[in-house]
């Protein structure tokens, strides 16, 4: 039996050492780094090694859950986070149903081709592009100044109050035709036939799009919406991390961006790992029970 | 009866119609004009702009913030660092995780269902950004070019759309060549992958897009400004501009007063911007493709 084995592996080689070189790479850049997670159990400082430093238990997590700093974080991490699943989830299927229900090809074509294209523009310019419209002398001052002839100038990146609503928009004008995609693609595989019977019987427009086409997509929006919930705690880091700034702050700090303050830029490497890790696990369970929760009502999951 | 409801909903469909057309205009409109209106800025003169009232086309027409950029040392080598790694590092990701896949794709490859397992289960979790940065440090990947190229130089998820690609090619190709005595290694390098030329583009092209627009990398793992890649770069002017109270442009150290660090923004922006735009008709060719595959797998 090991002889058969290692002469099957043998016959194999060439094929086992370039699966080996990408399971070293996984191992590598992958799992030590989940290992390196122990340090949030640790009194980790830079100039020991993980296993030197000693145990702590759970002192780093209660650190975090009793700090002024966190509650604030987690209120803006979930409050951007469900404004955008309320709002940036279900526009890009009405987006996608609108698209399709266009009469012109070419038409058709040349929407989908502009509204893809945000997509492929780095947070950066996008961020740069919305600080400068909204600054005191930026357009939208600008053009609030011509509507309104007392409207006084204000920077908007400076106020907390309307970061939530900066980032929500912001997002979706970004994501909101590349969002579209995946259901567009479903729509194009529904059976024509269907539409056709149902004109057959005098459905209009509205009755076809309620009860053809989105039931139809009704397994991909269960699937998305799985992994938009499992997604909670991630903000889009790139993005948060252009339009937050030291004045809105406040509303703007999410854990992403505190992990990498409290860990990369102040050195709190233990504390900052379990406020990383807490978020991890709350992902995972998300994934999991959202999973299962959208299996039981409309029979879609992801596994 | 009948006839008269078919021109009553006919007529609401045309208003639909109609409706729809017009938000779609609204849509395209709202996604275009901010693109728009960053090329007219930096078309325009800086001192000029500052008086406001530029809607549609530059006001007072000059290439000299462009030939600020292009004289701006730091730009530059920002620029220089963000060609190499996009074709470097493009590169070594697309061969290096074509290469794993062309194994893992193999039915009766030994150990196989633990290789994709262990995989797959790092797309659901991970260590997270404090421990990986920590392996970067301790692997002295901090603060070199490496670190654009070593720790990105893998994708799993790319894997699972190259080994769906990789099992439609007709096993008899590979097996005359491996009658004529060549090794897997051999059969993956001349047989498989110029068969994968689609595909192979597409996962390129995305990891061309990922590594371009990234400035998180140069931000998080690089200090000295000689290594930072030109978003990183432009991250620095803009998060700078955002936390002013005033964003009252200064004129920069250059000899034209004219340009300003408002103007000189908006023409890094155009310059930075343009390789996407220019890669963009070939990206749209495939990624409705890619996304595709990865719904399938994903």
């Amino acid at each position: 039996m090991k002889g058969r084995f290692l002469v099957r592996f043998k016959k194999e080689k060439y094929l086992q050492m370039m699966a080996l070189l990408g399971m070293l790479w996984i191992f590598i850049f992958n799992y030590i780094p989940m290992y390196g997670i122990i340090i949030a159990f640790k009194d980790y400082s830079i100039i020991k090694s993980i296993s030197e430093v000693p145990w702590v238990g759970f002192k780093w997590f209660l650190e975090v859950f009793t700090d002024d700093n966190f509650l604030p974080v987690m209120r803006n991490t979930l409050g951007i986070s469900l404004f955008k699943l309320g709002l940036g989830f279900p526009l890009p299927i009405v987006f996608a149903i609108l698209l399709n229900e266009l009469r012109g090809k070419h038409f058709k074509r040349f929407v989908q081709t502009i509204s893809y294209l945000p997509h492929f523009l780095s947070w950066v310019i996008l961020g740069g592009i919305l600080i400068a419209w909204l600054a005191d002398t930026g357009l939208f001052n600008e053009l609030l100044g011509l509507a309104n002839t007392e409207h006084e100038p204000l920077n908007y990146m400076a106020k907390p109050q309307y970061f939530w609503s900066i980032a929500v928009l912001s997002e979706i004008w970004k994501e909101l035709g590349w969002n579209a995609i995946i259901y567009l693609a479903a729509i194009s595989g529904i059976d024509a036939q269907m539409y056709e019977a149902a004109t057959v019987d005098g459905a209009n427009r509205m009755q076809k799009i309620w009860f053809i086409t989105l039931p139809s997509i009704t397994g991909t929006i269960s699937i998305l919406f799985v992994l938009a919930v499992a997604g909670l705690l991630t903000t889009n880091f790139e993005q948060i991390l252009v339009l937050k700034n030291s004045l809105n702050a406040p509303m703007a700090e999410v854990i992403d961006t505190y992990v990498y303050r409290m860990g990369i830029q102040a050195a709190r490497f233990s504390y900052a790992t379990a406020a990383g890790l807490f978020k991890s696990v709350i992902a995972l369970i998300l994934l999991l029970s959202a999973n299962k929760i959208t299996k039981r009502l409309t029979g879609h999951g992801l596994y | 009866m009948s006839k008269v409801n078919k021109i009553k909903s006919s007529k609401g469909e045309q208003t639909f119609d109609v409706l729809n057309i017009v938000l779609m205009i609204v849509v395209c409109f709202v996604t275009l004009y901010p693109i728009w209106y960053t090329v007219v800025l930096s078309f325009n003169d800086g001192t000029d702009a500052l008086k406001g009232g530029i809607f549609w086309f530059p006001r007072e027409f000059t290439l000299d913030n462009y030939k600020a950029v292009f004289r701006n040392r730091g730009i530059i080598t920002a620029y220089t660092i963000t060609i190499a790694r996009t074709f470097i590092g493009t590169f070594i990701n697309v061969f290096f995780t074509a290469m794993v896949a062309y194994a893992f794709s193999k039915k009766d490859l030994i150990g196989r269902k633990y290789y994709i397992a262990l995989g797959t289960f790092t797309m659901f979790f991970g260590g997270g950004l404090i421990p990986l940065f920590l392996l970067l440090k301790s692997l002295q990947l901090l603060d070199t070019f490496m670190v654009y190229i070593i720790p990105t130089m893998f994708n799993f998820f790319n894997l699972l759309i190259f080994m769906s690609f990789f099992s439609t090619i007709p096993a008899s190709l590979e097996e005359s060549a491996k009658m004529d005595g060549a090794n897997d290694l051999v059969v993956f390098l001349r047989i498989v992958l110029p068969l994968s030329k689609p595909v192979l583009a597409t996962i390129a092209l995305f990891t061309g897009v990922w590594h371009w627009n990234d400035y998180f990398f140069g931000v998080v793992y690089i200090n000295k400004s000689s290594l930072q890649p030109i978003q990183t770069y432009l991250y620095k002017i803009v998060a700078e501009a955002g936390s002013s109270r005033m964003a009252i442009s200064n004129p920069v150290g250059v000899s034209k007063s004219n340009v300003t660090s408002n103007s000189i923004k908006y023409a890094t922006m155009v310059v930075t911007t343009l390789p996407i735009v220019l890669v963009y008709p070939f990206l749209q060719k495939y990624f409705v493709k890619g996304v595709m595959l990865g719904a399938v797998k994903g």
